[in-house]
């Protein structure tokens, strides 16, 4: 046994991955991944489809064995101890994973009986739950009966029920509409103040800035960039002046003239017309980007500011775009099944 | 909601291991399929009402022209046959549970839990040795209604029920390697049909293998279901089996043996999607 897996938990990372690989057939998921996570923090891993996100959480919440590297939970080796694991984590994955033939009642004290808890504990613990949740009054109904925000805050409450010393929260808010997105980020924020330490995964950058206290990039496999959430962005710019120049011939100057309000690399869109340019803050700076442009003498169409999407971090650390990665072998990674 | 904060890192017990502590995590999972089960009335429907379909099927439509040697009362031959092909075609349900569970997500749940991994397993085959045991009560009744009589000792009945249901809990082990290798229903279904017509037709479930071409009767006479259907056939009618139950119970410990341990080990490394 090693050195980190014998300490007391107390000192390590509540998650510790290190060097973690995974292999399915010839594609490589992951090609040597280290996290960690402390004690009453959110990581939030951020990346695109197929960039390794699913496989991590899966490997650290012991549904799969990595090919290298080690992982552990408290200090605990997801490798060696999977069940000792077991009893510390709560994992919701990209499914709402709730037994549709239950009630929301019946749902929670059945996982809390998995759990080991003494009947009666497991229905204190799961009226608790409910009440949290806002599912109170559904509590004696089928989960089919559901709508898809109140199964997925029952399967966060599932993940709950086992007290668990970490969570992971894969894509929770992937499929969700808008209104269930917001009221599901109200609900982790609760959960996160009082002190959860948690592992949240998500494609979305306004979903990491506003739920997590680090954030790990993940692409093909790598953690590409790791920070706060203002350390990303500084190094990416929280925000964006936009601007849709007449003639694509004009974008060098367009960006050479606004290249001291830039925080990262400007870039161009939409075949040269569209000039991004990042930025700390956009707070008082169109106007001025508007006389620069002027005293350029470069015919603009429009000027406008937006937020720093995922499609700009990825832009700024490995300088292309998302979409182009999005073919059949990204698919493959994350949503493989493990034969055997 | 409240804001009340959740104790969430309390000291954390290891989880208690042993064998009774598996059996315990078999019985809450079984207890998660029978309480659901009289939710589903479609699926109790089914399971009674296909069994009687099958007695008066082959009783009344295929008992006129259907002659079988030994028997001079063709429903004392056809109905232990019929048992057996039920309570066999009634063990995909554990393979159609199983890839609902893997597809929506629920293994992945459950395997991340501190429960014992076979008790996921072994909790859907026990619990559907209950739906099984409900259908072949209805069964029994309709048989009953028609004229089949026990003509042995109520003891041979027993001895050949008992049978039955451990051929049929075997079959559940080959339904639940099925589930987590195809992982969908409609694979389950597709998979499952296939060799469960395959293996009580081509058998001494409904005729006698002697009326077969000579290249099938080989078959049809080392089928397993053959064995348990003769087996059971010859308990109910007071006659004498030979050897026939030991075979048919070395058969059915065989497949339980074989698929428990395919099974298990495929559900340690199974994710969904």
């Amino acid at each position: 046994m090693t050195t980190e897996a014998t300490r007391a938990p107390e000192s390590m990372p509540a998650v510790l991955a290190e060097g973690l690989v995974k292999r399915f057939g010839t594609t490589e998921a992951l090609r040597g991944v280290d996290l960690s996570v402390e004690r009453a923090t959110v990581l939030g891993v951020l990346g695109p489809n197929g960039a390794g996100k699913t496989t991590a959480v899966r490997i650290l919440t012991t549904l799969l064995r990595p090919d290298g590297g080690r992982a552990f939970i408290d200090g605990i080796d997801v490798v060696a101890d999977p069940r000792r694991a077991r009893a510390r984590i709560g994992l919701t994955g990209q499914y709402a994973a709730v037994d549709e033939r239950l009630t929301g009642l019946e749902n929670l004290e059945h996982v809390g009986r998995l759990f080991h808890q003494r009947r009666k504990d497991a229905r204190g613990r799961a009226g608790e739950l409910l009440e949290r949740f806002d599912l109170s009054d559904a509590a004696d109904r089928a989960a089919s009966t559901y709508s898809g925000g109140m199964r997925r805050r029952l399967d966060i409450a599932m993940s709950l029920i086992g007290r668990p010393s970490v969570l992971f929260l894969d894509e929770p808010t992937t499929g969700l509409d808008p209104r269930s997105r917001l009221a599901m980020w109200d609900l982790i924020e609760e959960l996160v103040a009082a002190g959860t330490t948690t592992l949240l995964t998500t494609q979305y950058l306004d979903e990491a800035d506003r739920l997590a206290h680090d954030i790990a990039v993940i692409d093909h496999g790598l953690v590409i960039e790791r920070g706060t959430p203002t350390e990303l962005k500084s190094r990416v710019g929280g925000e964006q002046i936009v601007v849709l120049a007449a003639r694509a011939s004009d974008a060098p100057r367009v960006m050479e003239g606004l290249a001291h309000f830039a925080c990262g690399e400007p870039h161009v869109e939409d075949g040269g017309t569209k000039i991004v340019v990042p930025v700390q803050q956009v707070h008082g700076l169109v106007p001025q980007a508007v006389r620069q442009l002027d005293e350029l003498g470069v015919e603009v169409e429009d000027v406008g500011v937006r937020e720093s999407s995922l499609d700009d971090v990825f832009f700024a650390l490995t300088g292309r775009g998302l979409e182009a990665d999005e073919d059949a072998d990204d698919e493959a990674t994350d949503d493989v099944k493990v034969a055997s | 909601m409240t804001a009340t904060p959740l104790p969430l890192t309390d000291a954390i017990a290891d989880p208690p291991s042993g064998p009774s502590w598996l059996l315990r995590d078999s019985w809450t999972e079984a207890t998660r399929h029978l309480r659901a089960l009289p939710r589903n009335p479609e699926l109790l429907v089914f399971a009674v009402l296909q069994p009687i379909m099958f007695v008066v099927l082959f009783v009344y439509v295929f008992g006129g022209s259907i002659s079988v040697p030994g028997y001079s009362n063709y429903k004392q031959f056809v109905i232990p046959g019929i048992f057996a092909q039920t309570v066999l075609f009634g063990s995909i349900y554990t393979g159609l549970g199983i890839a609902e569970d893997l597809s929506k997500g629920f293994i992945d749940r459950l395997r991340s839990l501190p429960m014992y991994p076979s008790a996921y397993l072994i909790g859907r085959t026990m619990s559907d040795v209950v739906r099984n045991a409900i259908s072949f009560a209805v069964m029994l009744g309709v048989a009953f209604i028609i004229g089949f009589r026990f003509e042995g000792s109520l003891a041979e009945a027993a001895v050949a029920t008992l049978l039955l249901f451990l051929f049929a809990y075997a079959f559940s082990w080959i339904q639940a390697y099925t589930g987590l290798v195809a992982g969908s229903a409609e694979a389950v279904n597709s998979i499952a049909f296939l060799w469960m017509f395959v293996a009580t037709f081509i058998s001494s479930a409904f005729v006698s293998p002697e009326n077969m071409p000579d290249w099938l009767q080989p078959i049809a006479e080392h089928n397993p279901v053959t064995y348990v259907t003769d087996a059971s056939r010859a308990l109910y009618n007071g006659r004498d089996a030979g050897s026939d139950p030991w075979i048919a119970l070395a058969w059915a410990i065989g497949i339980t043996v074989v698929f428990a341990t395919l099974s298990v080990r495929k559900y340690r490394s199974t994710t969904s999607h």
